[in-house]
């Protein structure tokens, strides 16, 4: 049971971060931070199944290979951001979380603009040409 | 599946014990030997803590094949 040593994991690093927060507070900040990151690499190893899972699926729908390609980057741009963030957010510094929150939301969207741009492109197609602007 | 958790206990450890000395030396009256004995244990916690964060974000790369961020 893999959720069970996760669960047990966080306690752990509670109880830890308790004794430590008053005898030496930065060694408690860094013992949230190992905390996220094991967490983290537990979980983006299953991540990995997923995601093969997500490729086959659009081979065999025949899907363009680079929309698939953006919807992961966007999602892995996501999670590194979160992590950022909530760790920012954690040791007090809450305006530098939003301003990578921030910069998270702009890199998607930059990374979106090619899809964002076909849509835009075949709604114009579907417009008939008389019927012009104007 | 058996999870790394020693590193928790490790940093800990590190932790309880810098803060140990810190004290110890304090009593003595060597202030600037105790604030040298946190500064290289928070050194050596950070160290540890960077080297899983790059293999943290290496992973997550190699993931989502994100090549050019």
């Amino acid at each position: 049971m893999d959720i069970v040593q996760i669960v047990l994991i966080g306690i752990v690093a509670t109880l830890l971060h308790i004794i430590l927060k008053d005898i030496n507070p930065s060694f408690a900040f860094f013992i949230i931070l190992i905390t996220s990151i094991l967490l983290l690499i537990i979980v983006i190893k299953q991540i990995g199944l997923i995601i093969q899972l997500l490729h086959s699926l659009g081979n065999k729908a025949s899907v363009n290979s680079f929309y698939v390609e953006t919807i992961l980057k966007i999602i892995g741009i996501a999670y590194i951001t979160e992590l950022g963030s909530n760790i920012t957010k954690d040791a007090g510094l809450s305006s530098v979380a939003s301003k990578i929150e921030l910069a998270g939301k702009i890199f998607i969207l930059l990374l979106a603009i090619p899809i964002i741009s076909a849509v835009v492109e075949v709604i114009l197609n579907f417009i008939p040409a008389s019927t012009a602007p104007f | 599946m058996l999870l790394d958790a020693t590193i928790l206990f490790q940093i800990a450890g590190i932790g309880i014990i810098t803060a140990l000395i810190h004290t110890v030396l304090k009593q003595v009256g060597k202030e600037d030997i105790a604030q040298f004995v946190s500064l290289v244990g928070f050194i050596i916690v950070l160290v540890i803590v960077i080297h899983h964060l790059a293999d943290l974000f290496q992973q997550i790369k190699s993931v989502f094949l994100l090549k050019g961020f």
